[in-house]
């Protein structure tokens, strides 16, 4: 087709939707919206299009997949199973896997696409909080973003449970335990939810509804709003030089952001169905149909389980006891509820929190390098220690077996360390951010190493530095450091008591918390001095700022 | 610093005394650095062609996949392991087919859009999220007539019952679920087992003597009748039991009067979420659940000696009939599988 051919098709298309749906100001309002460009920008993308891929792949298992628990004996292909007792559900999986032409690559599809799903979104969640893209005006999208990970852990874990294998069942007995230890209605919640004891047949088309049905439309729906508030907002973007807090930098969505992002489904879509074609995931057949009596040793849920039943692993049974001819099981409530929400509700609330101790009202499109902001940095990566840690616990049998060691003994050390080893990781992450910080002013003062030695006259050896482009030295000086809130006097000057003095206070202590041990930009001032002081300032590099106070001039 | 001020932290500027701002100034946007296939008409041909080359191989994948589905057919005729190969083949096939049809339409588009289109940055800018003074006064009062007209705040009459009507409404959406189960009632605390039942073998079904049980053996065995139940896989998920045999001096004197001889019998569902408990260390008599680790003593009365549960595996009393076939001597004396609030 020649272009004036191409121009001619589209303006006659172009015209007809334009006079029913007005798309002229749509294209003119959207098509050249910039988006700024970085690689972690694309986990969002990475988790959106696999839940694309998810709905693909869903609704083409659906065509095959009985979603019940009636009884049959399987006569399929896979002789090894013949004969036995099993579910539909699990005879219509069997039947997928090996019947169907495309039905297996269909579900590893869908298997992997969930695993990817999770992944994705947490490591996208770790990117905006590292950066601080969850500050004022998106905290809403920071609160949808947690619930979607959420939803998609319910998600997964329901999916999983369809099958009606041995190790999903095992998983669902261990979900009906947890239930019933919830105090005073746990057993009856426990009945309402599989319509009668354990296993029973309600569940299989229960979960099935919740999983193809409520759970994606209430994710779908979610996710719509989550992507218009990007829209909204406008994207934020890493600092640099001629990127500001009222500008955004970067390429226009049409063309090159419908071709780069569109690609990136298509690229994303391709590497799942290569996982599919070439690893086996979930093969439901090597564990047989579901039966309450047998189990396989070293059994392991979805990786996004394994903190929770990690943290059940390592919790010591004793707290059981039971009052008033009751029982009550913290040894299972603590661990897969109180546990979770203790770890979810701060995440959640941590955008109001930061910014209720700074004090700050402003709005932030300009994202922080991680480094320029000690104190965060450590606690998020005190929670993904944390995180690890009880991941690690679910797998301790496997730890134990590969490293020839007492499972009993790895427990008692995971015990402590779980305590341990998260305050640890954000000393020693703040300590790096500031030492990090250190090097990046002593860069600005004297130069970027060269790499190349000079020799004095004495003998003494220095390497040589040379002077930062204003361009480099702009991404190492352009940013905020807050000082610690000061403190207010209890009384105003007319001797009347503050109010909210107290929790005043609080605010200043966290703050101090936060800000007290702080690296300051280097300021002109500073670099003028530190040029200043010697002529061949481009030489030596010596000790760094002392952490205890604000550098607030060179050496 | 103003509280909304969209332009902090940016391009701070503010001057101090003397002649040197308190901060640095942004540069602004660097130039921009052309790109090889910009100023190369040879170069910009090259990626045309790798892009449309990429366009071709996914053509070349999705053929593949659709010959895939044709020529590999699953027959049933195959023997098993033919079979099995068979699947692998059609799944490689049509997986790598769809991959590569996938990937070259997705590596073509980026690779088209990183070297064909222009990659000048280009500058939106950003206004603040609220809306400006007026809009907002117009906001509020819009509102307000808005109540005022409704009598919202005049009429309390109405005001109060409407929020008493909302505040009941969603009850009835709570008691609709009432009937997704029957109440618990005794069915926790009970389980298949009665007195005489004999102890048949799981899977493989038969009663057992107790002459069959050397010592160190170990049976899964589950009560008669069981797979004639209404609900057998829900009976079993209560009844399951391990059946062991040792050393009887071994034996703490609490398992003794249930007991036959060496032989006892133990609820083998966890008495902490449920798990099957179902490995045993000839050893150690330790008896250890693969789920969360806890380990049951054996020479303790299946107490707890490590792990999240706290509590013993129920014993099962057992004893032989006429025919020397181990039957149990009663019914579960205590619930059996993981706690529940109304368990004493
Ligand atoms: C949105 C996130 C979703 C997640 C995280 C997810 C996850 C899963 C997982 C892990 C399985 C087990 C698959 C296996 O056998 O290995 C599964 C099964 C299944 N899913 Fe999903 N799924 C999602 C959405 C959907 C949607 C939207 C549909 C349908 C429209 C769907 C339909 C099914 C069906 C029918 C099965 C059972 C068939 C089988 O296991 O082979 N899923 N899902
Ligand atoms: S179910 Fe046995 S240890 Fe948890």
């Amino acid at each position: 087709m020649s272009d004036s051919a191409i121009n001619k098709v589209g303006a006659t298309t172009g015209n007809w939707l334009d006079e029913r749906l007005g798309a002229s100001g749509v294209v003119k309002g959207f098509s050249r919206k910039v988006f700024p460009d970085h690689w972690s920008f694309m986990l969002g993308e990475i988790a959106l299009y696999s839940f694309v891929i998810l709905l693909l792949s869903g609704t083409f298992l659906t065509f095959f997949f009985v979603p019940s628990a009636a009884e049959v004996v399987y006569d399929g292909p896979y002789t090894t199973l013949a004969g036995q007792h099993v579910s539909e559900a699990f005879d219509s999986t069997m039947h997928l896997s090996f019947e169907v032409r495309g039905g297996l690559l269909m579900r590893q599809i869908h298997h992997w696409a969930a695993l990817i799903f999770v992944v994705s979104m947490i490591v996208h969640m770790f990117r905006i909080f590292f950066t601080g893209a969850f500050r004022k005006p998106r905290e809403i999208n920071w609160v949808i973003g947690m619930i979607l990970a959420i939803l998609a852990v319910v998600e997964g874990f329901l999916g999983y449970s369809l099958p009606d294998d041995l190790l999903s069942g095992n998983g669902l007995r261990i979900a009906q335990g947890i239930v019933l230890g919830i105090p005073v209605v746990g057993s009856y919640v426990s009945f309402f939810l599989f319509g009668g004891g354990f296993p029973g047949e309600a569940f299989i088309p229960r979960f099935y509804t919740l999983h193809v049905l409520l759970i994606p439309a209430i994710m779908l729906a979610l996710i719509t709003f989550h992507l218009i508030l990007v829209v909204v907002h406008k994207h934020t973007q890493y600092p640099g030089p001629g990127k500001t807090n009222s500008n955004v930098v970067g390429f226009p969505l049409f063309p090159i952001y419908t071709a780069k992002a569109g690609g990136f489904f298509f690229i994303v879509f391709g590497v799942t169905a290569l996982m599919g074609a070439l690893f086996t995931i979930n093969g439901i057949w090597v564990y047989g149909p579901y039966d309450p009596s047998p189990i396989g040793a070293g059994a392991q849920p979805d990786f996004y389980m394994g903190f929770l039943d990690g943290a059940v692993r390592i919790m010591p049974g004793f707290v059981e006891f039971t009052v008033w001819g009751h029982t009550v099981s913290p040894n299972i409530f603590l661990p897969t509820l109180v546990l979770p929400g203790l770890m979810v509700t701060p995440a959640l609330l941590y955008p109001w929190i930061e910014a209720w101790v700074t004090g700050d009202k402003r709005e932030h499109h300009l994202l922080d390098r991680p480094r320029n902001q000690p104190t965060r940095t450590g606690l998020g990566v005190m929670a993904i220690t944390l995180y690890t840690l009880l991941w690690i616990s679910g797998g301790n049998d496997i730890v134990a077996t590969h490293l020839h060691l007492s499972i009993n003994d790895i427990t008692h050390v995971l015990r402590v360390i779980v305590f341990v080893f998260p305050p640890l990781a954000y000393l020693i992450t703040k300590r790096i951010c500031l030492g990090l910080q250190r090097k990046d002013r002593e860069k600005v003062l004297h130069g970027r190493e060269t790499g190349r030695v000079f020799r004095t006259e004495e003998g003494e050896v220095f390497e040589l530095h040379a002077p930062l482009s204003a361009n480099d030295r702009w991404l190492l000086v352009g940013f905020d450091s807050p000082e610690p809130a000061q403190a207010l006097p209890a009384t105003d000057s007319s001797g009347v008591r503050r109010p909210g003095g107290a929790l005043e206070k609080v605010r200043q202590k966290i703050s101090k918390f936060y800000f007290e041990d702080r690296v300051a930009p280097v300021t002109p001032a500073e670099l003028a001095e530190a040029h200043h002081h010697g002529d061949h300032e481009e030489i030596s590099a010596s000790g760094g700022g002392d952490e205890k106070h604000a550098i607030s001039s060179g050496h | 610093m103003s509280t909304n001020d969209p332009d902090h932290g940016g391009d701070g500027v503010a001057l101090q005394e003397g002649d040197l701002p308190a901060r640095f100034e942004n540069p602004g946007i660097p130039e921009h650095q052309h790109r090889m296939a910009d100023t190369d008409p040879k170069a910009a041909k090259r990626a045309e062609r790798q892009v449309a080359f990429l366009f071709v191989l996914s053509m070349v994948g999705t053929l593949v996949m659709i010959v895939g589905y044709f020529a590999v057919k699953m027959d049933h005729d195959l023997g098993f392991i033919d079979y099995l190969n068979r699947l692998e083949l059609s799944n490689k096939l049509l997986g790598i087919g769809m991959a590569i049809s996938l990937l070259g339409i997705g590596v073509g588009a980026v690779h088209w859009a990183k070297t064909l289109m222009p990659d000048e940055e280009r500058i939106d800018y950003r206004h603040l999220q609220r809306g400006s003074d007026e809009v907002r006064a117009e906001a509020v009062d819009m509102l307000a007539t808005g109540v005022e007209e409704s009598g919202f705040a005049r009429r309390p009459l109405i005001r109060n019952t409407l929020i008493g009507a909302m505040a009941l409404f969603p009850l009835p959406g709570l008691i609709l679920f009432r009937d997704t189960g029957p109440l618990p009632g005794k069915y926790l605390a009970t389980t298949f087992w009665k007195a005489g039942d004999r102890l048949m073998l799981d899977p493989e079904g038969g009663p057992i003597k107790a002459s069959d049980m050397v010592l160190g053996s170990v049976a899964h065995v589950l009560p008669e009748g069981i797979e004639e139940a209404e609900h057998p896989l829900n009976e079993k998920a209560k009844a399951a039991v391990l059946l062991i045999r040792l050393e009887e001096d071994l034996l703490a004197p609490e398992s003794l009067p249930g007991a036959h001889g060496g032989i006892v019998a133990y609820s083998k569902i966890c008495t902490h979420m449920g798990c099957p408990v179902a490995l045993y260390e000839q050893r150690t008599h330790h008896l250890l659940c693969p789920c969360h680790q806890s380990t049951f003593d054996l020479t303790q009365n299946c107490k707890v000696i490590f792990g999240p549960a706290k509590r013993a595996l129920p014993q099962l009393a057992i004893t032989v009939d006429d025919e020397g076939y181990l039957v149990a001597a009663a019914p579960f004396s205590e619930p059996t599988g993981p706690s529940y609030w109304e368990r004493s």
